[in-house]
Parts: C-alpha cells; sequence; structure tokens
C-alpha cells in the first residue's frame, strides 16, 4: 500500500513539472487560435450581412490585400522575438519597390527585378543589424534613424519620377492579381515564406535560439548563443523580406513613387503585436503575426462592406491592438497564477 | 545631486550616477555648444536669419515641440514613451473645433481640452502601470485611436474662425520683438519642469526608476504612481499645446500635428536622453529641440531640399545615439 | 481609496472650472467673422494695366507637396514661364502633403528670402494665412494655384477649371457611357480636401437634373489619397453595391487605384470608371478597356498661368479686383473672376483617340 502511494507521489511531482511547458505550448496555440476565431467570425458576420463577401473575387481580395503586410510582418515578427525592432521596413518597402521597377522599365527581366530588391532590402537589414549589433544601441532608435535616411536617400533618388502601370511588362502585372481560382499567385508565394520562416524557428537550433536570446539575451549569451550573429540574421531576414514586399507591392498596384511605404512601419508593428508577437521578446510565432496582418487588412474590407463608414477604421485599429496586448497580458498574468499555484501544489505533495 | 550618489549601487556600467550624469553633462555641453556655434554662423552669414520676424517664425513653430519635449524627457528618464502625443495634440484641436461649432465658449472649451488630455495620459498610464503592458505597444495603439477619435469628432471640417485675441495670442509677438507671445508660458513651463527633474525627491526618484525599476521600487519608490504621473502631465501638456496649435495656426483639423512624436522623440534624443532609461538633463533636451529647429529653418533659408534635410535630421539623430556611448568609453572615469 | 478620492477632487475642480470659464470668454455667435464671404485681399492703390513687366522678380512655388509628379509638372511650368521672361524661379515644400506646420514655415522662409511673390497650393484652407497675411504686408505678391486658401489670404486664385465645370462635366462623361442609368459611387481623396468636396458638391447639384433621373449616387467613399486604402474602399464598394455601374475618382491617385483593381477583377469593362487622372498613369487602363474616358487639365499651363500672374500682380499690372485683365504671354487674356479667381480654362477629356498625343 505504502509503496503503490509513494510511487504515485513520485509521479506526481513529475507531472506537475512537465505539464506546465505543455500548458504553455497549449497556451501559445491558444493565442493563435484565438485571433483565428476573431478572424473568422468577423468574415462569417459581415458574409451573413452582405451575401457577395466572400465570393471568389471577394476571397482572392482579402488574400491579395493581406499578402504584402503578411511578407513584412513575418519579418519583423523575427526581429520582434528576438527582442529588437526594426522600423524602416515603409522605407525599405518603399526604396526597393522603385529599384524593381526601374528595372524593369529598362527592359529587365522580372525574376531579376525581384531579385534585386530582396538583395536590396536585405543590404539595408545588414545595414541595421550592424548598428544594433555593434554599436549596441537601442534597436528602437536605430531603425529610427535609418527610417529618416533610407526615406531621405530614396527621395533623393527618386525625384518625382514615378513608375506607371504602362512601363510594366504584362506578364508581372498578371502576376500581380490572377491565381488558381479564388488563390492568388501573391498569396501562395507569402504561404510559402510563411511556411519555412515558421518551420526554421520552430525546428532548427538558430532559430529557437532567437526566442532565447529574446527572452534573456544575457543567459543566452551566457550560454553560448552567439547573440550578435542572430540579431544580425533576424534583421537581414527583416530586410530581404521587406524587398520582396516591394517587389509584390509593384506587381500589385503597378504603381511606384517617392512616398511609397510611408508610414507602413507602424501598420506592420501593430500586426504584429495583434498577433501575439509580444514587445518583450522570446514569445509568439510567424504564424500569429501573419494573422495579425491578415485581420488588420480585413478590417478594412469589412468595414466598407458593411456600409460603416471608413472614418471608424482607424480607431477600431487602435483599440484591436490595446485590446490585443491587454488581452494578452491578462491571460499571462492568469496563467502565471496557475502555475505558482500548481508550484504549490507539487511541493506540498513533495513535502507532505 | 552629490548625495544621491552615496545610495546608489555601485555596479558598473548603467547604475553610477555621477560619472553617468558626467558623460551626458558632455553630450549636452556638445549639443548646447553645437547650437550657440550654429546660431553665430546663421546670424552672421545665412540672409535673412538674423531678424526679429524669422526668429520669431523660429521659436513660434518650435514650441510645440519644446512644450512636450519636457514631459516626454521625464518619461523617457523613467524607461517609458508615449508615441500617442502627437494624436492627443490632434484629438484636442479636433474637440476644440467641433466644441466651437456647437457654440460653446471658448474658455469652457480650453478647460475641456484640457481635461481631454488628462484622460488620455491616463489611459496609457493604467494600461502601463496597471496591466504592466510595454508602453511602445500601448502608445501605438492609442496613437491610432485618439487620431481615429479626432477623426470622428470633427470628420471633414476645418475651423479656423476663433476669437481674434485668442489668435493674436497664439501668433503674435512680445512688442515686435523676436519673442513670441506663446513663449512665456512654455517659459514658466521650462522652468517648472527642471526644477521638478532636477532638483526635488520626485526628480531623483524618476531617474531612479529609469535605471533600474525594480531596485527604485526596493528603496521604496512608488514606481507605478511616478509613471502614473507622468503619462498623465504628458496627456495634459499634449492637449494644451493642441490648442496652441489651433491658435497659432488659426486652423482646426483632425489630421493637425500628424508625426509630431517623431519629432519630439528625435529631439529629445538628441539632447542627450538615454532611451535605457536613467540618463538625460532637461537643458540638453530643450537643446536638442531648437537645435533641430534652427538647423530646419537655416536649411531652408539656404535652399537645401527637404529631402536632404530630412538626411540631416537622420544623420544626427544616428550620432546623436552613438555619440554618448562614444563618449562614454573615450572617458575613462565613466566606466 | 486615497486614488478615488484624488480623483473626485479632480473632477469636482474641473467641473467647477468649466462652469466658471463658462462665465466670460467669446463663443462663435459672438465673433463676428464671416470668413468665407471676405473678398480677396486687394492691395490698396490701383492696377495699371499698360504698366511694364518688372525685372528681376522671383517667384517661389510652394507645392502641396515636393517629388510629386503631379505638381513637379505644374512648377515646371512656371518656370518655363518665368524664364521666358527673364525672371527668376524657385521651388520649395514638404516631402509630405499633410505637413501644414511644415508648408507654414516655408511660408515664413520664402518672405525672409524677400521674394517678390508666391505662388502656392494650400494643403489647408486656413492654416496659412496668418503668414500669408504678414507676407502680403511686407509687399510679398500671394497667388494660390491649384488648391485655395480663403481668399482674405491671398490675392488671386489661378483654379485649374471651375469647381463647376469639373464636377458636372465628370457626371456628364459618365452618365453619356451609361446611357444615364444605374447606380454609381464616387471615390474621394481624404475627407477634408477642399478641392474634392467642392467638385463632390457639384456633382451631387448636377445629378438632380432631370436626365440623371435613373443615375443614383449610393456612397462617397474615401481613399484618403493612399493607394492600399483606395484600393479596399474601391472593393468595398463593389461589394456593398453589387450593382453597381460606374465610379467617379475625383483624384489621381484615387483613380489610379480604382483602374488597377477592376483590372485585375471580374468587374473589368462591366463597372466603368472615370475621373481625374493624368494620361501617363491612365495609358495602360484606356488601352485594355479598363476606362473610357477621364478627363485633367494641363498641369503645365497651370503652373503657367500661376507664374505669369504673379508676375502680372508684382509688376502693379492688377490688384487681384473683379474684373482686371491681363495678357499671360503666349496663353492669351485672362479676366479676373469674383474673389480673385482666375480660371484656366474648360478640362480636356482624354480617350483612346487621343490619349497618345500627350505626355504628362
Amino acid at each position: 500500500m505504502t509503496a503503490s502511494t509513494t510511487a504515485t507521489a513520485a509521479e506526481q511531482p513529475l507531472m506537475a513539472v512537465t505539464s506546465p511547458r505543455r500548458l504553455i505550448d497549449r497556451v501559445l496555440r491558444m493565442r493563435e487560435l484565438a485571433i483565428l476565431v476573431v478572424l473568422a467570425v468577423m468574415l462569417v458576420a459581415t458574409q451573413i450581412d452582405n451575401t457577395s463577401f466572400l465570393s471568389e473575387q471577394g476571397i482572392k481580395d482579402l488574400l491579395l490585400n493581406a499578402t504584402i503586410l503578411v511578407l513584412v510582418a513575418v519579418g519583423e515578427a523575427v526581429v520582434v522575438i528576438t527582442g529588437n525592432v526594426d522600423l524602416s521596413v515603409g522605407s525599405v518597402l518603399g526604396v526597393t519597390a522603385f529599384a524593381a521597377g526601374d528595372l524593369l522599365r529598362h527592359g529587365g527581366n522580372p525574376v531579376l527585378a525581384i531579385g534585386l530588391a530582396v538583395l536590396l532590402g536585405a543590404g539595408f537589414g545588414a545595414f541595421n543589424g550592424l548598428l544594433v549589433g555593434l554599436g549596441q544601441v537601442p534597436s528602437l532608435v536605430v531603425t529610427l534613424g535609418t527610417l529618416y535616411i533610407i526615406r531621405a536617400l530614396d527621395s533623393i533618388w527618386v525625384g518625382s519620377r514615378e513608375i506607371t502601370a504602362s512601363r510594366l511588362p504584362s506578364g508581372y502585372k498578371t502576376f500581380g492579381h490572377d491565381g488558381l481560382s479564388a488563390i492568388p499567385y501573391l498569396a501562395l508565394l507569402a504561404t510559402v515564406v510563411l511556411i519555412a520562416v515558421g518551420y526554421f524557428l520552430r525546428n532548427y537550433r538558430s532559430g529557437r535560439e532567437c526566442y532565447a536570446l529574446g527572452s534573456h539575451a544575457q543567459a543566452a549569451s551566457l550560454a553560448g548563443i552567439p547573440v550578435r550573429r542572430r540579431v544580425m540574421a533576424a534583421f537581414v531576414l527583416c530586410g530581404a523580406l521587406a524587398g520582396l514586399a516591394g517587389a509584390l507591392y509593384l506587381a500589385r498596384f503597378s504603381y511606384a513613387d517617392a512616398g511609397t511605404g510611408s508610414g507602413y512601419e507602424l501598420t506592420v508593428v501593430s500586426a504584429v503585436v495583434v498577433g501575439g508577437v509580444g514587445f518583450t521578446g522570446g514569445s509568439g510565432s510567424v504564424y500569429g503575426a501573419a494573422l495579425g496582418a491578415l485581420l488588420l487588412t480585413s478590417i478594412n474590407s469589412v468595414l466598407p462592406a458593411i456600409g460603416v463608414s471608413s472614418v471608424w477604421v482607424e480607431a477600431i485599429d487602435g483599440v484591436l491592438l490595446l485590446l490585443a496586448i491587454s488581452v494578452d497580458r491578462i491571460v499571462a498574468l492568469r496563467i502565471a497564477g496557475l502555475l505558482r499555484s500548481r508550484a504549490r501544489q507539487a511541493r506540498s505533495v513533495i513535502d507532505g | 545631486m552629490a548625495d544621491s550618489t552615496d545610495t546608489a549601487p555601485a555596479t558598473a556600467g548603467a547604475g553610477l550616477r555621477r560619472p553617468a550624469l558626467f558623460g551626458t553633462l558632455r553630450w549636452d555641453a556638445v549639443v548646447g555648444a553645437l547650437l550657440v556655434v550654429l546660431l553665430g554662423i546663421s546670424f552672421s552669414t545665412v540672409d535673412g536669419f538674423g531678424n526679429a520676424l524669422n526668429i520669431s517664425f523660429l521659436i513660434g513653430n518650435t514650441l510645440p515641440v519644446a512644450a512636450i519635449a519636457l514631459p516626454m524627457t521625464m518619461l523617457v528618464a523613467s524607461g517609458e514613451i508615449d508615441l500617442s502625443v502627437g494624436s492627443t495634440v490632434g484629438l484636442s484641436g479636433a474637440v476644440m473645433g467641433a466644441l466651437w461649432n456647437h457654440g460653446m465658449n471658448i474658455n469652457a472649451i480650453i478647460v475641456i481640452c484640457a481635461l481631454l488630455g488628462l484622460v488620455c495620459g491616463l489611459i496609457n498610464a493604467l494600461l502601463v502601470t496597471k496591466l504592466g503592458l510595454p508602453s511602445l505597444a500601448v502608445t501605438i495603439g492609442t496613437m491610432a485611436l485618439y487620431r481615429g477619435v479626432a477623426q470622428i469628432v470633427l470628420g471633414s471640417n476645418s475651423v479656423t474662425d476663433f476669437p481674434q485675441n485668442y489668435l493674436d495670442f497664439g501668433s503674435g509677438r512680445l512688442g515686435g520683438s523676436f519673442l513670441p507671445t506663446a513663449v512665456l508660458p512654455w517659459l514658466v513651463l521650462a522652468a517648472l519642469a527642471v526644477v521638478v527633474l532636477h532638483a526635488t525627491g520626485f526628480g531623483r526618484s524618476v531617474f531612479a526608476v529609469g535605471a533600474s525599476a525594480e531596485a527604485a521600487w526596493f528603496a521604496g519608490v512608488r514606481v507605478k504612481r511616478v509613471k502614473l504621473s507622468l503619462f498623465v502631465t504628458t496627456g495634459l501638456v499634449s492637449s494644451l499645446t493642441g490648442v496652441f496649435w489651433v491658435l497659432h495656426y488659426a486652423s482646426a483639423t483632425y489630421s493637425n500635428a500628424t508625426g509630431l512624436e517623431l519629432s519630439v522623440v528625435a529631439a529629445v534624443l538628441l539632447g542627450g536622453v538615454d532611451f535605457d532609461g536613467g540618463r538625460g538633463t532637461l537643458g540638453g533636451a530643450i537643446a536638442g529641440v531648437f537645435l533641430l529647429g534652427t538647423l530646419q529653418n537655416v536649411m531652408s533659408l539656404a535652399d537645401v531640399s527637404a529631402q536632404s534635410q530630412t538626411v540631416v535630421t537622420g544623420v544626427l539623430l544616428t550620432v546623436s545615439v552613438l555619440g554618448p556611448r562614444v563618449a562614454r568609453q573615450l572617458l575613462p572615469s565613466t566606466r | 481609496m486615497r486614488k478615488a478620492t484624488s480623483f473626485a477632487a479632480l473632477a469636482a475642480g474641473g467641473l467647477l472650472a468649466v462652469s466658471m470659464s463658462a462665465c466670460g470668454g467669446a463663443t462663435k455667435s459672438s465673433t463676428d467673422k464671416a470668413a468665407s464671404s471676405a473678398p480677396a485681399a486687394t492691395q490698396s492703390g490701383s492696377a495699371d494695366p499698360s504698366a511694364p513687366i518688372k525685372k528681376g522678380l522671383t517667384v517661389g512655388f510652394l507645392p502641396k507637396q515636393v517629388n510629386n509628379p503631379y505638381f513637379n509638372i505644374s512648377d515646371a511650368g512656371g518656370n518655363t514661364a518665368l524664364t521666358s521672361l527673364g525672371e527668376s524661379y524657385k521651388e520649395v515644400g514638404t516631402t509630405s502633403a499633410t505637413d501644414t506646420a511644415g508648408q507654414v514655415s516655408y511660408v515664413n522662409t520664402l518672405m525672409q528670402q524677400h521674394v517678390s511673390a508666391i505662388a502656392v497650393s494650400a494643403q489647408d484652407p486656413g492654416a496659412l494665412c496668418t503668414s500669408l497675411k504678414q507676407a502680403m504686408s511686407a509687399g510679398i505678391k500671394v497667388v494660390t494655384y491649384d488648391s485655395d486658401t480663403d481668399p482674405g489670404c491671398r490675392q488671386a486664385f489661378v483654379s485649374q477649371a471651375s469647381s463647376e465645370d469639373l464636377g458636372r462635366s465628370e457626371v456628364d462623361l459618365l452618365g453619356k457611357e451609361l446611357n444615364y442609368t444605374g447606380q454609381i459611387a464616387i471615390l474621394s481623396a481624404a475627407q477634408t480636401a477642399t478641392n474634392q468636396n467642392a467638385w463632390i458638391g457639384f456633382m451631387q447639384d448636377e445629378l438632380k437634373k432631370p436626365q440623371f433621373a435613373n443615375m443614383k449616387l449610393v456612397k462617397i467613399a474615401y481613399g484618403n489619397d493612399d493607394a492600399q486604402m483606395s484600393f479596399q474602399q474601391t472593393q468595398g464598394l463593389l461589394q456593398q453595391y453589387p450593382d453597381l455601374k460606374g465610379i467617379i475618382s475625383p483624384t489621381t491617385v484615387g483613380i489610379k487605384a480604382a483602374a488597377q483593381y477592376l483590372d485585375g477583377s471580374q468587374y473589368k469593362g462591366k463597372v466603368l470608371l472615370t475621373g481625374l487622372g493624368t494620361p501617363n498613369d491612365m495609358r495602360s487602363y484606356v488601352q485594355d478597356g479598363t476606362v473610357k474616358a477621364f478627363e485633367l487639365w494641363d498641369p503645365g499651363k497651370l503652373g503657367q498661368l500661376a507664374a505669369y500672374t504673379a508676375v502680372a500682380l508684382a509688376s502693379g499690372q492688377i490688384t487681384g479686383a473683379q474684373g482686371q485683365s491681363f495678357t499671360a504671354g503666349p496663353m492669351g487674356n485672362f479676366t479676373i473672376g469674383a474673389q480673385g479667381v482666375i480660371t484656366l480654362g474648360a478640362p480636356t477629356v482624354f480617350d483612346s483617340s487621343n490619349i497618345s498625343q500627350f505626355n504628362f
């Protein structure tokens, strides 16, 4: 009798140790599930109100609208996971969109144009990574400075030139809005990128190290993680994805000038935060960020479809962001409380 | 200043008070010196700079940034940030315009706008202190929210017909000199801010919270209360600045002061206020504000294009952030 | 507990302050301002139509936004006109179209640089007034072009085409294409944009006419001159009103975005689009049939006329009063209308037959 009770008593603390991790994983997955549920509810409610909302054209539109933001949000999420932030993404998108357009206008190959945009974006990302890693400067400040500098250099280079639809090869433009029935090519591309980055972060050591370094940079460094290299890689990825987004922006809108992408960084940061990637670093996933991007762009489509004036959009976006981070925090506090009580229970079992 | 260093923890790096202040003073002095040099050069070589009218333009246009930079410096010194200030300015102006169109008394409107600013600051404060949310994320959200509400309140209207004596206060000069009338309340505010931050216990606790909120808490500082009062003050100053903005430009629209927050942050950074918290002086921030304002005025007079001006601002910003760190490494006593 | 009482005290104090301040101070009805019906600011002294053109003048162009292709063309037109007269040209401006504080400081700058005249396209009708009035009292002539300020803050306004002409003609254009039946919508710029709102006012008035009895304006959407937003607003329009037959977009950014969206969607050719666009922007959409016709004026000519007007003012040939006339070089004679408005002419309609002739 005593043997079995001590055996079960020994099992219990073991379970008390492993279940918190399962609990956290469940909570994280719950977070992305929560956004998915909100998104689904919103879309279904709108469809009921307006039956042409989720037609083939409607779904295609929703996906296309979100694609650009999803790409940039994925890159930004990786940077935020490492505990930093990149505010220069809007300027990078603008510059790369025009660069790709310039190449195409002079008869360049579309694939080459996309490659150029990605390389250019990666280059800017490397510059950010260098300043953050080397100079030990808070990334908020560094990327604020590069936001200004890149935007200004873009203005000087572009001047008042513009890339218009008539200068772009028609194949490129068709790529921008066609697809397989309701799924646009651009959305497929973005999904591939999303899955690739998500898989890398979850299943590769260097990916998981990003989370560690975001949680506690000092501890990560002491544990042997090459902090500077990971941070640099995160910024380069973010810049490269912003560059890709720039090239695709051009395909979608067939227009670029000196003001393209201005102010985009705040939308991207909002998407990432709504998607559950916390600013303190070390938590969240790129899937969450992608869902956050989808949610934010869908709101801008839902409101006009149900007849709500566009005057409300900005206020609603703000409330959504505040709700998202508040709910995250309240849930996290609850979880922490739950873990504490579990730990207390486990301890009392061991002691008693 | 001297007595508080005895109680500060003697850790290398971020904690030491006197060497850190010493390092910041050096950067403050640099910014202040740059400002003086720039003024000197401009007065003697730039056409159209050195007259009363232009100086009054310069000061008048820089006043909104100068006013908000005061509480923003304290907020950044405590380790937080508020990006919603531009939207608060805009919302205050929009409410002012909307209430004016409804026939309300101008004095009552100004009081309501001040209260509105307190509320805006309180919302930020509660989300940051009660829920423990990062201020960057919160104020990005409230930035959108307040601007959105301004749009809902005022819509597409543009209100311009405020009473003349108030408009004169907003854009007039003191007896034809180079000082705008509105500089007087600002001077009072600045004096108050300097005294509070650099000569009171509250000010010391602000720096302590910025250096290490946990250590400050253990030392008995009411961290949450300090942050709450700073956010509320920022909201109040922003809404009053919104009233000034409407009177100065004689125009209330929902998009007033879009992007102002970046100018304030840039100026505060330039002035050597450390974003990690715990370091900085108001003198530096004020010098940074006027350095940027003077630079823009001079560059425009010298026909430097708007784009090039942005490059200069960006480079200055980056340099100003690297500068204090480099200074700290170069001066052995700051280790 | 302490916090609750302190908040209560604050609330009480606030209410007291509000009620006390309500006794005294001014209200809207007590101030006598009729800004909208104020006449244009005319100079004291009379016009001398035969006065020679002064030499050595500098005209400063201050568009809504630099690096904007439309303003680049208009200001280049101004430059051409000034060069042909032997005067000097200068252009300054903000990089953002919503930076009124920046635009005001540029007015100050131009004043400090002692230009002879300022030609400005105002971002906001009221915000520039204080500084423009200061400029005028310093002897600088002020002409607005493309987007006006309050009439009392400038001497003349060079209008691309009368707001009435623009509004009515766009409705007429769409009506003809739609055979005068069907639901239509408008995709505008920012809610506060003065020019667009003026044109929309005339559009709504035109729709009251009997020939448009079967056409109904179902919605005005605002794209804020942002490509993505204009896109999504267009999508929203089509989803909310599946029977929508036509869209008018009186803004070059909006019409571009709407055309791009229609081009890539199932609505291509089924929903007709017209509005204000530049030939270069619209060329591919006209060629593939997404847009049948649209209109605009020649921004270059607008800039030229602004330059000639500024020079005429600075030379004392006109003072901005109604009825005065002057010669704008090769562009011919122009007479000033009510409130100092000078109209360039009727808008030009572009379609597949003439679009290849234009390059702007």
